[in-house]
């Protein structure tokens, strides 16, 4: 009797992770790029970062649901913010990281700077980018989780529900397909990590 | 907001982080020597951290019913696995020179993990207690929704009557926590580390 309400909330939940990571990828990466070229900034930037991180999701999801209401969009301007910042500090790490031989080898090709970072820093660093979307998408379905707190569905409603009149099958409802999500979600990730790896330095990476 | 709520999310937090090292370490030291069992632990705790907190949480609670200890429970697994997979890592940087001499100067397996290599491993070890001790105090928020209290139980109850001011004083002092926790424990690392190498080693800081 559950199961169309199941397939919605599997539905909903999903939609929130996939566009609140979508917008915390591309804003953690452009971010991420901008912070490689002005290494100067990262060391008051990544700190300040790191101290946000702190923050628990359900803090942004908090105050912006006291100021937007309950909209879909509290949920997702908060998990795109959360999502940004393992992207944000895998990007950076991931181009300054690339050996500074590389670069100079590039630049002697005469390529210019956007064919370096595009050809060589961005694919080099793909690896790392990548783990830090799995990191992303992994919090995010944990986060999204608790957007049924503020009654906007996702899987999260059949475990508050189940907690709040103490039914475990509805608990488990949620919880089940929540954890087979994520486990399926960070599988995938690690295909896609191994897929991104240029060929070069497949072996390197394990 | 009272300072015993504080305490309890502290008290919640050490034990988790206890029994993970308690359980953690055997783990660690047995996929150190089982290169069969490796793989199969580092999975299984790589899933236990994949999985939402909230969804573990309920999954937990149905068994041993809501309050404090389905939390230690649960923050237990998801620690389990900077801790288990550090642990390994440490063991098995351990210059196998230093493995070799030991072994010459006929001391026992158990002597050479107990005397030798556990030691060496130790600030590798220490960096999979801090990063485990600064997730938990994140995840331990969730206590509030399965009847555990601690700091989450104001933010929770901030935004259910729409209160800032209790959200902010929660927030501030999860995050004053974590900081605190990650400087000292970071302070202590790097001693550790000049300790025993003379240079910072820094593993899977993330």
């Amino acid at each position: 009797m559950y199961g169309d309400e199941l397939i919605r909330n599997i539905g909903i939940h999903l939609m929130y992770v996939f566009v609140s990571v979508f917008f915390g990828f591309i804003l953690g990466m452009t971010l991420g790029i901008l912070l490689s070229r002005a290494p100067k900034y990262s060391k008051i930037v990544l700190p300040i970062l790191s101290v946000f991180n702190t923050i628990p999701g359900i803090v942004f999801i908090g105050i912006l649901f006291l100021y937007l209401g309950m909209v879909p969009m509290t949920v997702i301007i908060a998990l795109s913010i959360y999502a940004m910042f393992p992207i944000l500090k895998n990007t950076y790490v991931g181009i300054t990281n690339v050996e500074q031989k590389y670069v100079e080898a590039a630049r002697g090709c005469g390529m210019n700077r956007r064919q370096i970072l595009f050809k060589v820093e961005l694919p080099l660093s793909m690896p790392t980018i990548i783990g830090g979307l799995r990191m992303a998408t992994i919090y995010t379905v944990s986060w999204t989780v608790l957007a049924a707190m503020i009654g906007l569905g996702g899987l999260g409603e059949f475990i508050y529900q189940g907690i709040n009149i103490n039914r475990n099958d509805i608990i488990l409802l949620g919880a089940i397909p929540a954890a087979v999500l994520a486990i399926l979600l960070g599988f995938l990730i690690d295909v896609l990590q191994r897929k991104v790896t240029p060929r070069g330095i497949r072996k390197e990476v394990k | 907001m009272s300072f015993s709520i504080v305490l309890e999310h502290l008290a919640m937090v050490i034990a988790a982080v206890f029994c993970s090292i308690v359980v953690g370490l055997p783990l660690g030291i047995a996929s150190y020597y089982f290169p069969r069992g490796r793989k199969a632990i580092l999975f299984v705790s790589d899933v236990l951290q994949t999985v939402p907190s909230l969804a573990l949480l309920g999954i937990i609670m149905i068994f041993v019913g809501a309050g404090k200890l389905t939390v230690i429970i649960g923050v237990t697994l998801y620690s389990l696995l900077p801790i288990v997979r550090n642990t390994y890592l440490g063991l098995s940087e351990v210059d196998s020179g230093v493995k070799e001499a030991a072994r010459g100067m006929g001391m026992s397996r158990f002597y050479r993990l107990f005397k030798v290599e556990l030691p060496l491993a130790f600030p590798v070890m220490f960096t999979g207690i801090r990063i485990a001790t600064v997730n938990a105090i994140g995840t331990i928020v969730f206590a509030a929704s399965v009847g555990g209290g601690g700091l989450g139980s104001i933010i929770y109850k901030g935004i259910r009557v729409m209160n800032v001011k209790w959200i902010a004083l929660g927030t501030l002092s999860l995050m004053l926590m974590a900081i605190l926790f990650d400087a000292v424990m970071g302070i202590v690392e790097k001693k550790l580390n000049q300790k025993f190498t003379g240079k910072s080693l820094q593993m899977n800081a993330d």
